[in-house]
Formats: C-alpha cells, structure tokens, sequence
C-alpha cells in the first residue's frame, strides 16, 4: 500500500470528514479499467449517497481517467473524433485535434463531446512544423489502420510549435488508443502507446521513446485482469518530413510488433514455468495426492521425529 | 451492498485490500456482510512456542487474538477464547499435519493452516488455507516471477452422518497475483480472484479428512486449471482482438 492509501484506510473507526469520502471515491473511480468509469462511477454513487460529494469526486477524477485512458469522444456532428490526452489540452474542457484543425469542447464527466470550434492560430503549429505533423499523421493513421481493427492515433507538437525554419529542437507525440468493450462478454481492454519524438537539430539526429500500456478485464464469475507495460528507446536521422515520417512510423511499428510478441511469450510461458512457481499442476510426485494412505505420513513423521530430522 | 461488491468485481484484484478498507470506513454498517463475503489477501503470524508460522482469517479469530493450529493458543493470548472440542482438535491436528505435505507436494513451498469447529447442526465446519509466495524472494524455485502470490480459501461444511454417508459443502477462492519484469518484455502482470463451490455426498470409510482433501485437490486442480485457461486465456484473446498479431494482418491484406 501506498502511504496515500494507507491514510485514508487508517481512519476506519473515526467519522469521515466529507474531504475523506471524496478521496476514496476518486480512488475507486480512478482505478476503475479500462471503459468501466461509469460502471465503478454508478456504484460509488450509491454507496456515497450525496449527490454533492460524487458531484465533486466526479469532477476531479474523470479528466485524470480520461487523460490517462486516452479515451476518445465522436464530434457531435460524427465528423470525426478527437482523443483526450494531456498533449491535446488546451484548456480543462478542450482539447485539440490537429488533424482537421478543431477544438473540441467536451463535457468529462459524460463523456461527450459538447461542441467543437475552429482552432486558434496560436493553438496550432507553425507551416514549418505542421509539414513534420502532418506527414507523420499520415503515416501512423495508415500504420493504425492496418494494425488495429479499433485503432485511433493522433500527432501533436509538444515542443517548438513557432519553429519556423531548420535550425531548432522541437517535439512531436505520437498517440496511439485502442479500446475494445464488451460487457456482454465480460470483457474489457485497451492497448495505449505514446511515442515521443525530439527532432534534435544540433546532433541532425530524432531521439524516440516510447510507452506502451496495455490492460485487459475478465470478469465472468470472477475478476481476472492483465496489466502490462513497457518503454524503449530509438534514434534515426532527420530527414525530410516524408522520409522522417516513415522512417519514423517503421521503428514504432517494429517496436510494437516485439512488444506483442514478447506479451504472447509470457502467456506462452504462464502454464509450465511461471504458474508453476505458484502451484504446479501435479505434486512433485506427479501422482495425485495419497488421501486414502496419510497413515503412512504419520509412520514417516514418527521416524523423522525420532531421528531428529523433521522440521 | 450490492454496489460495494459491483466495485469488488471491478477494482483490480491486486488492490482488494485498499479497495475493501476504503469500503470498511464508508460502510461501517455493513462490517461484517463485508468482511464475510469479500475474500482478502491471507495474513500470517508466527507461533512463538513452535516457531513455525499460522495463517489468520475469520475462522481462528476472536476479538483481536488468532489461534495458531500448532501450538491451539491465541497469539496474543486471550481468556476464555473458544476451543474445538477435543475429539475435533484432534481431528485439526492430523489435517494440518497432512495438509502441510499435500502443500508441500504441490506448492514447493508456502504456508498452510487448517481450523476447524462445530457448528450448530451436529456436523462441522472445516477451513483449508494455504498461502504462497511465489515470487524471486519468497518461495519460488524457478525465479520467474518478480512477485508472486497465491492465497486459496477452502471452507468445507461437513453435514451430520447419516447411515454412513456425509454431505460436504466445498466453497473456495483462490487469490492470485504474478508479475515478471525485464528488460526486453516491461512489466507483465496478472492478478485475479475466483470463486467456486463443490458439494458431494461421500461415504465416511475412508474418514472425513480423506474426503475432505479429494474434494479440496480437485478444486484447486479446476481452479488453477480454469485461471490459467480460461481467464488468462481471455485476456490474451482481448490482446489480440485489441491488436491482431502480424500472421492475422498479413491474411487479410490481399482483401483490403
């Protein structure tokens, strides 16, 4: 346990201050799986039964959760959609989408895209920088439309969005997020990558690191989750935007490639070597377990106890 | 209630102790429903006359003092605590006896207690608890797993005889979490918790502890066998939903 969790526990006997129950409920809410928010929210609602106290939890937890799960909301206009990630936040309530050059003004709690406006200049990069953006969006969008059936992606300038000629550092992001929901199956999972891409203009050289989280909920007659995840690095030549972009989409392709391979060698190694140093299938005896004769456990006890050689 | 234990189905397994505290101090009022239906980690402590460890749970306690299966006292000690009948002491003490070897078969390793009393209808009620850690550090020979922890709970009620023939009632958990970090694969981790019940109408001629341990063999054989299937199974099926492994793509380019 954390000490942040250890505070809130270690008052059980004392009456909850009202910050106390907010604080729990946030906890509930912000470990809730992936698409399940609004399930964990429904229940956490219930046990508080002060519309004021989720009100407030709500509020502070669903921007984190939704930043975090990189969720994705549909333009009211189903347009297009626009991902939440702290890299698009323009405001607490909007968040960028590059690609068509819009503001999405959304309602967290919801979890709905209330409006969407044209963006500003200054929230947009420079002609420079957009020419490395867009080309890059157009190489991961059609690297995630091959690789995820559910797959959203999105680039944004984190750093030296103003450049305006070669010369400077800047940052691009690139943000990949694939959920799948299907309570009807028990089932629930998302996949998330970011990839940070520093263009370093001193050195000609783009420094990659990348993020990959990916979690899975079973919950049929049980609770059974996967949390896994992992970060590596890369490094490639500036180019040009086209020759940058793809040579940049083929490094997060292969590290994404490795990374699921490596996922399907863990499952691969659960049944007979890492389970096994849980509980193995049969006993060390590879015969089942002698009920019928513990008789003969007793008579073996009784020798080692007299030899002086039990435990 | 129903939304406290909606929240147990939900919250990573790994947290259940957080998750069940944070629910203890927001719903004082339903303590014990709680505690009795909301299955947690398995704690440990050790009994200083045998020096060998016990494991607590609701089954040995009284107030704030467990009974240690080795020794029968209560650490710390306590007046006045309850006792098993001798005839059922007796009894506890040949299963803790062979349950430690049945463990030791199957688990290389790990803690195991076993308490039994009497209930109200003539019969008993026995509770079989192991608890292993699996990990690097603890008890796993292997060294595969940075942390590993399993903790199964196996309560058996045991109905009065009746012309030679005895109803058991099996319920069991089994609480697991394992993690195996490195390098080149990140952090891996699977945590879960399962539920199941057996019952079955056994002849006593081979003797309740028999019976009782063919029962909780194979229940730990479905358990272990249905977790590493079945719901590891099913998240590795949501991976490859969320992100088809390559063969698959290749198959389908030519379509698209």
């Amino acid at each position: 346990m954390s000490e942040e969790e250890e505070d809130f526990v270690e008052s059980e006997e004392t009456q909850l201050t009202d910050d106390q129950k907010i604080e729990i409920a946030k906890w509930f809410l912000l470990n809730a799986p992936a698409g399940e928010i609004q399930y964990v929210a429904k229940d956490v609602r219930a046990i508080l039964k002060d519309e004021n106290l989720y009100k407030k939890a709500a509020e502070q937890s669903f921007p984190s959760y939704n930043k975090s799960h990189l969720i994705c909301l549909d333009f009211p206009n189903r347009s297009g959609d626009v991902l939440i990630t702290s890299f698009s936040e323009v405001d607490k309530d909007e968040y960028l989408d590059p690609r068509t050059a819009q503001v999405a003004i959304v309602d967290h709690v919801k979890q709905v895209c209330k409006e969407v406006r044209p963006a500003r200049d200054e929230e947009l990069p420079s002609a420079f920088i957009e020419e490395y953006r867009s080309a890059m969006d157009a190489e991961i969008m059609k690297y995630v439309s091959e690789t995820y059936p559910k797959g959203v992606c999105s680039v944004y300038c984190t750093k030296g969005k103003d450049v305006e000629e070669p010369g400077f550092d800047f940052e691009l992001v690139v943000v990949i997020s694939a959920a799948r929901h299907s309570p009807q199956n028990f089932c629930n999972g998302s996949w998330r990558s970011i990839w940070n891409i520093e263009f370093k203009d001193e050195i000609q050289s783009i420094e990659v690191s990348g993020k990959m989280q990916v979690g899975a909920h079973y919950f049929e007659e049980g609770n059974v989750q996967l949390d896994a995840n992992h970060e590596c690095k890369d490094t490639t030549l500036i180019q040009s935007p086209d020759d940058s972009a793809f040579s940049l989409v083929n490094i997060i392709r292969h590290h994404e490639t490795e990374y699921l391979a490596s996922l399907q060698t863990s499952y691969l190694k659960l049944p007979d070597t890492t389970f096994k140093d849980l509980r193995r299938k049969l006993p060390v005896t590879r015969t089942l377990f002698p009920w019928h004769n513990t008789a003969q456990f007793s008579l073996t006890r009784d020798i080692e106890k007299e030899l002086g050689i039990g435990k | 209630m129903e939304a406290a234990m909606g929240l147990m189905r939900r919250i990573p397994p790994k947290h259940t102790e957080t998750a069940l505290s944070a629910l203890l101090t927001l719903l004082p009022q339903h303590s014990s429903d709680l505690l009795s239906q909301v299955d947690q980690p398995l704690q440990v402590l050790s009994d200083m006359e045998s020096g060998k460890e016990f494991i607590l749970c609701e089954y040995n306690r009284d107030a704030d003092s467990y009974r240690s299966p080795w020794s029968n006292k209560y650490h710390p000690p306590l007046e006045d605590a309850p006792q098993p009948s001798p005839e059922l002491r007796k009894l506890e003490v040949e299963a803790n006896e062979v349950f430690a070897i049945y463990r030791d078969q199957y688990y290389e390793g790990g803690i195991s207690s076993v308490y039994m009393w009497e209930d109200e209808n003539e019969g008993f009620i026995a509770c079989f608890l192991i608890k292993k850690d699996g990990s690097r550090t603890g008890h796993g020979r292997r060294g595969y797993l940075q942390e590993g922890a399993w903790d199964a709970i196996h309560v058996i009620e045991v109905g009065p005889e009746e012309e030679g023939i005895v109803h058991y009632c099996l319920t069991s958990t089994v609480m697991l979490t394992l993690t195996t970090d490195n390098e080149s694969s990140g952090s891996f981790n699977l945590s879960g918790s399962i539920r199941r019940q057996m019952s079955m109408k056994l002849s006593v001629s081979e003797g309740h502890l028999c019976n009782m341990g063919k029962m909780i063999e194979e229940m730990e054989g479905k358990l272990r066998n249905s977790l590493d299937q079945v719901y590891f199974g099913k998240t590795n099926e949501m991976v490859c939903t969320l992100r088809p492994p390559t063969e698959l793509v290749q198959m389908k380019l030519p379509d698209s």
